[in-house]
């Protein structure tokens, strides 16, 4: 299993904190991505935006980044922190 | 206190207190003669709306991870204790938000390190700002002159 987790103004948007996914099914951060764009409109819309930002196991990755079983997954907007 | 058990971050609902951090930076530690802390408060205006409140929300364990990485990066320097404090839930105008303080024994580095730390914690740090005004509740935009001023260093 991969769990995948989302903040902030992404998580209101998806209406969704956290998701657990099949790790057989993808090998890249950008793999899941495409995955869950393509549950529905509203999903595709959010995830069409550039800026969003991934983590792997606590860690900034781009979309390249390779995923296996027991990885944690994030994504969020541009933090504002501070 | 030993420099090993220093706890050099903490993300907390709770405020803090400017005195106790200063005190904490400066026990027992006689090889520093310069202390440079910076507070963020709330502000009671954004982008022309007048403000309410603010709600911080973080990624935990992302957020620690994060921290103590900028801290490592500004450790280059020479630089003796630092101390970061960020809250996070809801915060009101002039709340205390966000801490840094840290110490060197000449002030070049101690402002040097301050500022670095701060500038990579807007840029790097998953922290996210909800603001509230009467026109209700909104999530604030990363701001690009944040993210120039984090490449400039």
């Amino acid at each position: 299993m991969i769990k995948v987790v989302f903040f902030a103004a992404l998580r209101e948007q998806l209406n969704c904190s956290e998701l657990s996914l099949n790790s057989n099914d993808f090998s890249t951060v950008d793999e899941i991505k495409q995955h869950l764009a393509s549950k529905n409109e509203q999903w595709q819309q959010v995830f069409a935006n550039n800026s969003l930002l991934s983590a792997v196991n606590h860690e900034m990755v781009s979309n390249e980044q390779t995923v296996k079983p027991g990885d944690e997954v994030a994504f969020f907007p541009p933090v504002t922190g501070g | 206190m030993t420099d090993s058990t220093y706890p050099e971050i903490s993300i907390q609902t709770d405020d803090f207190s400017l005195s106790d951090e200063v005190a904490l930076l400066e026990y027992e530690n006689a090889v520093d003669g310069a202390v440079v802390t910076f507070t963020g408060r709330v502000r009671n205006q954004n982008a022309g709306k007048q403000v309410t409140s603010l709600t911080l929300e973080h990624y935990p364990g992302m957020t620690e991870k994060s921290l103590l990485k900028i801290i490592a990066q500004a450790k280059e320097r020479e630089i003796g204790r630092v101390k970061v404090i960020h809250r996070v839930g809801e915060l009101f105008i002039g709340d205390q938000i966000v801490f840094v303080g840290v110490t060197s024994k000449h002030r070049q580095d101690a402002f040097a390190a301050n500022e670095f730390i701060m500038d990579y914690l807007k840029v790097q740090a998953p922290f996210w700002k909800k603001e509230t005004s009467k026109d209700g509740a909104n999530w604030l935009d990363a701001k690009s002159s944040d993210e120039n001023k984090a490449a400039s260093w």
